[in-house]
């Protein structure tokens, strides 16, 4: 449970159009990362929005660090061009595998929902491995007919980051 | 499954790696301008280092106090690879004990942290107060009828958990199973002591949160790592380009007398394109046509007096203290046998800090952690030098920049301070 995504979720019955269109969202940007595609990351997101990656630790305390904090659409452009071109890192190939939608509020604009997603990282040499399992909580607006990331809070489970975490989640 | 694991050559695959006590460990004809592969692959030199270093006279740091606040207060943590409690009892003293019940052994906190009255080993319930002492052992005296029973001569006294010397300098809690180490100011000196003091002395720290993560790499690589100026400006794309750290420009790597501690400085420039301009012709990483959409992040607000805008800490043989602009932590590094270890990070501010600032640290922590730009970076590089160190057959790394000197240096292509660690280093290990 995270703060903000506590709410007691409408009748999924009324909703399933709303999840199918929030798979649809997940399903393209796990694409775009998932080709490598990074500079096209932020294009999901909204101009003012917050984006952060955490130890479900730090969420279950309201500790507020990031591994990834972001608070604007520019500090993630930022980031997405240093991976791309500035950051010094093995080759990896990542596969993201994101279930469980629910929807949490569908109020006019305001849409909220959760998901679980899987991240699987492959290395040169290495086996594929479980890197991060963790949870979405994510925020929609609407902009031009599709949606966007106002928020983003990443939530993983995983204790122990293998090495590091280059590429978004 | 680590990090660490390979499909090809797994970890213990060459020899190298199984080295005994029966191996010659000569150290090379070269001195400290050479490192042997074997101090970081060896698992004999591991345990040496295990019973010498982490379990000998050193201060291990353990907690930091804003993470035990109150009385009950308690946390899981770490001397060497020694899984060990940090508690305050109501009194307000900390103590520090083996996570290791004194009747079979089990490791009977489970908690990262907690508020407790006492500790219940779930097994057989024996249980203990916040300063490790034995409280109640169930069924001592049998049941009724039955006998049984522990002897007439067991006293709860002589049971206890094992407990650790402990000390606190400034919020912070080291902890020893040494009760020679000397007191924590002169085992840091008048060096280290100065800017550790910066960060801690008189200030309220505000817990901002942690990462964890495995870095398949021998512990001590992380202490170089801090204590070579060279590999900063060169890998980092992030310092050199917004001239956070650059060659040239005011720097300094600060060392204690006996050189087991380190403090790498650097004083941001005033004028980043002029300093940078000297020098990025020698420097791959240097991206003229990077510019930041949100420049926020870098900015650094001046609220320490210290000539110094970054200040990194290796304080042996476990912490790490970081003043990175900013961006304020403690990197405490658990060994995790030759070819690993377990770096825990606490990231803070301080009480004082209004709302601005705190999200001014958050985005500034973007620069550390295992995701950081700089963060990362050190962790994929210490990851390559383990995988070459392990599997290949040339057998030293040499540490030449700076000729022969040791510890304290104000150049920048200079390891110095590496080769002053190892001085101690063999020392301490008979090498």
């Amino acid at each position: 449970m995270y703060p903000g995504y506590d709410m007691t979720p409408p009748d999924p019955r009324e909703t399933r159009e709303l999840r199918l269109e929030i798979e649809e969202f997940h399903a393209d940007y796990c694409w775009t990362l998932d080709c490598g595609d990074v500079e096209r990351w932020p294009d999901y997101f909204a101009d003012d929005a917050v984006y952060r990656i955490t130890a479900r630790e730090n969420a279950d305390a309201g500790l507020p660090v990031g591994l990834v904090y972001a608070d604007s659409k520019a500090m993630i452009r930022d980031r997405a061009f240093a991976i791309k071109h500035t950051q010094m890192y093995a080759p990896r190939s990542m596969q993201h595998f994101v279930s469980n939608v629910r929807v949490l509020e569908a109020k006019g604009a305001a849409i909220k929902a959760q998901s679980n997603y899987l991240l699987l990282q492959t290395l040169v040499e290495g086996p594929t491995t479980i890197h991060q399992a963790g949870r979405y909580y994510d925020s929609f607006v609407r902009a031009g007919g599709r949606l966007l990331l106002k928020e983003r809070q990443c939530v993983y489970d995983t204790v122990l980051i293998a090495n590091d975490l280059v590429l978004p989640v | 499954m680590f990090s660490v694991n390979t499909v090809i050559h797994q970890p213990g695959t060459f020899a190298k790696e199984q080295l005994d006590d029966s191996f010659d460990y000569k150290w090379p004809d070269e001195g400290l301008q050479a490192i042997p592969d074997w101090i970081y692959t060896s698992p004999e030199i591991y345990q040496r280092e295990v019973k010498r270093i982490f379990h000998g006279p050193t201060w291990n740091f353990v907690a930091l106090e804003a993470e035990i606040p109150d009385p009950g207060d308690f946390k899981r943590s770490y001397v060497g690879p020694t899984p060990v409690v940090v508690a305050r009892d109501t009194d307000g003293s900390v103590h520090v004990f083996e996570n290791r019940c004194a009747h079979r052994g089990a490791e009977f906190c489970r908690s990262q942290r907690g508020n407790a009255k006492e500790f219940v080993c779930p097994y057989h319930q024996w249980s203990y107060d916040l300063k490790g002492n034995l409280q109640g052992v169930p069924f001592k005296r049998g049941v009724k009828g039955e006998g049984g029973g522990m002897p007439k001569d067991f006293r709860n006294e002589d049971h206890g958990l094992m407990k650790l010397n402990v000390t606190r300098l400034h919020g912070v809690v080291f902890a020893s199973f040494s009760r020679e180490v000397e007191p924590i100011e002169q085992y840091l000196g008048p060096e280290i002591l100065k800017d550790f003091e910066v960060v801690f002395k008189g200030r309220k720290l505000k817990l901002l949160g942690y990462y964890r993560n495995e870095l398949p790499g021998n512990w001590k690589l992380y202490h170089e790592n801090l204590k070579d100026p060279y590999h900063a400006t060169l890998l980092h794309s992030f310092l050199v380009t917004f001239g956070l750290m650059v060659a040239g420009s005011k720097n300094g790597m600060i060392a204690d007398a006996s050189g087991r501690h380190g403090t790498l400085a650097s004083a941001k420039p005033e004028n980043v394109a002029a300093a940078v301009g000297e020098v990025k012709g020698e420097m791959r990483s240097y991206r003229e046509d990077f510019k930041l959409a949100d420049g926020r992040f870098l900015e650094y607000v001046r609220e320490f007096d210290s000539p110094w805008s970054v200040t990194m800490q290796t304080i042996w043989p476990n912490l790490i203290v970081q003043r990175e602009l900013n961006t304020l932590g403690i990197r405490h590094i658990v060994p995790n046998g030759p070819h690993s270890q377990i770096m825990l990070w606490t990231m803070f501010g301080y009480e004082s800090d209004d709302e601005e600032m705190t999200r001014h640290r958050l985005r500034q922590g973007n620069l550390m952690g295992p995701s950081g730009f700089l963060g990362l970076e050190d962790n994929e590089a210490i990851k390559f030098v383990q995988e070459g160190l392990r599997r290949s057959p040339s057998d030293r790394g040499i540490v030449k920049l700076g000729g022969n000197t040791l510890g304290s240096t104000n150049a920048v292509i200079d390891e110095a301070a590496i080769r002053g660690m190892y001085a101690h280093y063999r020392q301490t290990m008979g090498l």
